[in-house]
């Protein structure tokens, strides 16, 4: 009987060894991604670590817009949000039971300390006895332009749906992305975890989304501000100039349809030949419906997708509640391409890809990638990364048509439908929009602009989604226009 | 070897077991005196109590910051059962193994301290560790009853019958209306007035010792070759009739009692011995393919079968292998080194102090520390596999193999279920787990396979009688 009992032990051995194996894969090899609360978000054990730790702050322009604070109960450190509201989209927030968000989500590992990029320190910390620390990151906002941004949106009313994002149309940096209506993540970061779990579930069944961050997320038809698109397709394909006559006239005829479409207001343009640039001036829907059809609806798609549509360039802020959504140009071939054209019909863009649009003009045609994270720092304040500028895509439109747009914009602001952006001493390029959604909601209020209009350093994209206003009253010009003015003035006059 | 055989085949394999080397003829096994080794046992012992009371200082370190107040009393205790049974040993079964004894007591002792561990984080829904410390006395009560009440292994032959009797009564028990419970889906407890206990753990005993009785008798008839198939000599059909019987015992045991470990459990000895006994590992082909069959019948058939193989699929799938996950999460907190004794949270694993013990040490202890028990549980095996090849008779060589692969699969299939290398079973981690049925029994095979080892490992009474005659010559009293 000993072969078999060799044999059985040969094979006790396997199983041993197989249990050996697998218990290194997972406890060595598995173990980080098990203890990923981006994976994982339920691990209880990580969590209630995490809670005691201290945790790097969150910094715009020096000062802690999240930071871990001394705490005296059961976890030894609460975690604040100085301005929580104004940022909350930004910050998002760090509760025990429903998980993290926000730049708290996405920079979850330098933020405890967990990150490999913090080795050396995390070693150095063993060594002293000292707690584990995360490290701090910086984020590009431009506090003044958050603020002026959250002002804007807040004095339509507190319930207005909007956002707004200013770029630096040279780097791609964020310099200010609010989204309204907001909340406050202090709330769900509270460590009376009933009263963390009453507030979640009352921003859940809240029909107006606070917790959304429409700047990204909130995908609508632009409007008026596409003819920027519009405008830059037809100077591209090298048939029209700023000076180029263009229909005016009170109405154009659809192709495939007996419906005409009319201009805002129902008036003509301004005669039945008017320019590109008076075309854009008076926002004429009449012209550009007929450069649109001209041009074709592929030339359209092209062109916008040089601008960011189809694609996903922001990650900074992925996590499990938010990500951006990628700005939609419909089928180019179907008979609607005149409305495409207006930014109507099935054209749908986010805040930020408005903002996008008008920051590529400003870059001379070249579109940067936006980004929010700017540094990460050890907790000892030494710099261990850094983002790089990156060009999304290099020519969206040559340097010449992106001054052409240029002098057309300010044309919009000087002396066409954009005045109440007007700023004294600095010439402002900018375009309003004012998009019918279907039925009868009221329509979205859209603004998007730069300045200075020669040396910009700023683009804004305002939406203004539902204030609350009489249908007439609202306008690009009068609802959207003042919130990017004070946005740009909040960048150019420091 | 060369007694006569009815098996057609004894022939050639003698021959080929003969031109294998001397070691293989039992006369060479007897020319090599094993030495008794007790000084090397009670050292090893000594450690085994460091790990244990180590730990417990530990856990009570890492809670409390302070070492606990009853650790005087706590390691004195367990030194006396620690040394009672070497005591009992060395005068009872000086030859016996001397490396068993102290891996169990380093496992007991590391469990004892780990169900202490969690009974301080989670006192109401964890036991004490104090009633497991009362388990391990019964435990070494018994495991000394047996050393000095057996004193030859093969009296134990003539209780084949019983043993096997004994057995199906035991595991039926759990199925008496008012007698069994049903706990946590599996029926396999009984509880009289406030005790309750679970009959499978002794009832596996009682079947290695029928097993071994019945295929000592049985063994040449079962080895002879009926069809072949592949290079497998596959038994024949006429022979299918006991195993057919074991597997129809383990699919009930599996049906009626929701008991999916327990049933892996027996038909794996079962299978096991069978195939020591004949040599032929056409059973094992035979036994795997029924196995398969049972196993995929029941994935689609019986309820909670599907349901551990799905959670086992993707236990992250709507939370619904919560358990599983949690002792995964725990692992992968734990990582190379572990959070340190006492400084972890297993209490978050339901069950973290028995079926999930496992999870608990790699929290805890790391990888560093399971891998250690994995090991400990490797080397006990072996050793219980090395006391069967050494063993000089048939039925002891059985048993011995028996009880080893007891330990061997069940430490498999639980620790394999919680490192979600197979789909989960309830078993218990032998020595670690909480749990007063299974470490009695436990510390009885223990025992019984010390008294096959020093049976094995002592020098023969009569070197004078010629070895071929081994098996007719000596005399071995039934009863």
């Amino acid at each position: 009987m000993n072969r078999p009992i060799r044999n059985l032990a040969i094979g006790c051995l396997v199983l041993f060894l197989a249990l050996l194996i697998n218990t290194t894969y997972l406890q060595y090899w598995q173990g980080d991604s098990l203890s990923s609360l981006s994976k994982h978000p339920d691990n209880r054990r990580v969590l209630d670590e995490a809670f005691s730790r201290p945790r790097g702050a969150i910094v715009v322009k020096g000062k802690e817009i999240a930071e871990s604070k001394k705490s005296d109960d059961q976890y030894k450190f609460q975690r604040d949000y100085p301005q929580g509201r104004m940022y909350a989209q930004i910050t998002g927030f760090f509760s025990r039971d429903w998980g993290i968000g926000g730049i708290e989500g996405t920079e979850n590992s330098i933020l405890s300390g967990d990150d490999s990029k913090l080795f050396v320190n995390r070693v150095i910390d063993l060594v002293g006895n000292d707690d584990p620390q995360g490290g701090s990151v910086s984020l590009t906002l431009n506090p003044k332009a958050q603020k002026a941004a959250y002002d804007g949106l807040r004095a339509l009313g507190d319930n207005v749906q909007g956002a707004v994002v200013a770029l630096e149309p040279s780097t791609g940096k964020v310099l200010a992305m609010v989204s309204s209506p907001t909340y406050d993540p202090n709330r769900l970061a509270s460590h009376d975890f009933s009263a963390a779990s009453k507030a979640r579930t009352a921003l859940l069944d809240n029909k107006l989304r606070p917790m959304d961050n429409r700047a990204i997320e909130e995908r609508l038809p632009p409007g008026s501000t596409f003819k920027l698109v519009t405008a830059a397709a037809a100077l591209e394909s090298g048939k029209y100039e700023p000076d180029t006559q263009v229909p005016g006239g009170a109405s154009l005829d659809l192709p495939q349809s007996s419906s005409k479409l009319p201009n805002e207001g129902g008036g003509s343009c301004g005669g039945e030949k008017i320019t590109l640039t008076r075309a854009l001036q008076v926002s004429c829907n009449v012209a550009f419906g007929s450069v649109g059809l001209k041009l074709g609806g592929a030339a359209l798609q092209a062109q916008a997708e040089k601008f960011g549509w189809g694609q996903t360039y922001f990650h900074d802020l992925d996590d499990s509640l938010t990500r951006q959504v990628q700005s939609v140009f419909p089928d180019p071939d179907a008979p609607q391409t005149a409305l495409s054209a207006i930014g109507q019909w099935e054209v749908a863009a986010t805040p930020l890809q408005m903002a996008m649009v008008a920051a590529g003009i400003a870059n001379n045609g070249t579109v940067m990638k936006p980004y929010l994270v700017d540094e990460l720092r050890s907790h000892d304040l030494e710099v261990i990364d850094k983002t790089n500028p990156e060009p999304l895509t290099s020519n969206a439109v040559s340097a010449a048509t992106a001054r052409k747009l240029t002098d057309m914009m300010t044309a919009v602001v000087d002396n066409g439908t954009g005045t109440n952006a007007r700023i004294p001493g600095i010439r402002v390029a900018g375009k309003t929009g004012t998009a019918q959604s279907e039925g009868d909601r009221p329509p979205y209020a859209w603004f998007v602009s730069f300045a200075p209009a020669d040396n910009p350093s700023v683009a804004v994209a305002v939406l203004v989604q539902n204030a609350g206003v009489d249908r007439g009253e609202i306008s690009g010009n009068g609802l959207a226009a003042p919130i990017a003015k004070s946005v740009m003035e909040a960048v150019l006059n420091p | 070897m060369s007694s006569p055989r009815v098996s057609p085949r004894a022939q050639p394999t003698a021959d080929a077991r003969g031109s294998r080397g001397a070691d293989q003829r039992p006369g060479a096994l007897m020319e090599f005196v094993h030495r008794r080794r007790r000084g090397a046992e009670l050292f090893l012992l000594v450690l085994s109590l460091l790990v244990g009371l180590g730990a417990y200082a530990a856990v009570g370190l890492g809670v409390d910051g302070a070492v606990p107040a009853d650790i005087l009393a706590y390691g004195t205790w367990l030194a006396v059962l620690v040394v009672a049974a070497h005591v009992t040993i060395r005068y009872r079964a000086a030859y016996a193994d001397p490396i068993i004894l102290p891996i169990v007591s380093a496992l007991n002792g590391l469990g004892l301290a780990m169900i202490y561990r969690i009974h301080l984080a989670a006192p109401d829904k964890s036991p004490p560790g104090r009633t497991q410390l009362m388990w391990m006395t019964i435990g070494v009560a018994l495991f000394i009853g047996v050393l000095v009440g057996l004193r030859d292994h093969r009296r134990l032959q003539a209780f084949t019958y019983t043993a096997g009797l004994g057995a199906i009564v035991l595991l039926l028990l759990p199925l008496v209306p008012g007698l069994g419970r049903e706990v946590y889906g599996a029926r396999i407890w009984i509880h009289l007035g406030s005790m309750s206990f679970q009959p499978g753990e002794v009832a596996k005993v009682l079947l290695v010792i029928a097993f071994a009785g019945y295929l000592v008798l049985h063994r040449d008839a079962l080895a002879l070759a009926g069809r072949r198939v592949l290079f497998v000599d596959l038994p024949r059909g006429r022979d299918l009739g006991p195993i057919l019987a074991m597997w129809l015992v383990s699919l009930g045991i599996l049906v009626f009692q929701n008991d999916l470990g327990s049933s892996l459990l027996f038909f794996g000895i079962f299978l096991v011995m069978l195939y020591v006994a004949t040599e032929r590992p056409g059973w094992l082909v035979v036994g795997g393919g029924l196995f398969l069959a049972g196993a995929y019948a029941s994935y689609l058939f019986v309820g909670h079968v599907t349901d551990r193989v799905d959670v086992w699929l993707d236990p992250f799938h709507e939370s619904r292998g919560y358990q599983i996950v949690q002792g995964l999460y725990g692992m992968g907190w734990g990582g190379l080194t572990g959070r340190g004794l006492g400084q972890g949270s297993p209490q978050l694993t339901p069950f973290g102090f028995s079926d999930f013990i496992a999870s608990s040490i790699g929290e805890e202890l790391g990888l560093t520390g399971l891998m250690a028990v994995i090991v400990l549980y490797g080397i006990l095996v072996e050793r219980g596999l090395r006391t069967s090849l050494i063993c000089r008779d048939n039925f002891g060589k059985l048993v011995a193999a028996g009880l080893a692969v007891v330990f061997a699969l069940q430490v498999f299939v639980v620790i394999g279920g919680v490192t979600k290398l197979i789909p989960l079973t309830g078993l218990t981690t032998p020595f670690l787990s909480y749990g007063g049925s299974s470490l009695v029994a436990n510390w009885v095979i223990v025992a019984l396979l010390l008294r096959v080892s020093d049976h094995a490992r002592r020098p023969p009474p009569e070197p004078s009688g010629g070895p071929e005659e081994l098996d007719a010559t000596q005399v071995v009293r039934l009863r």
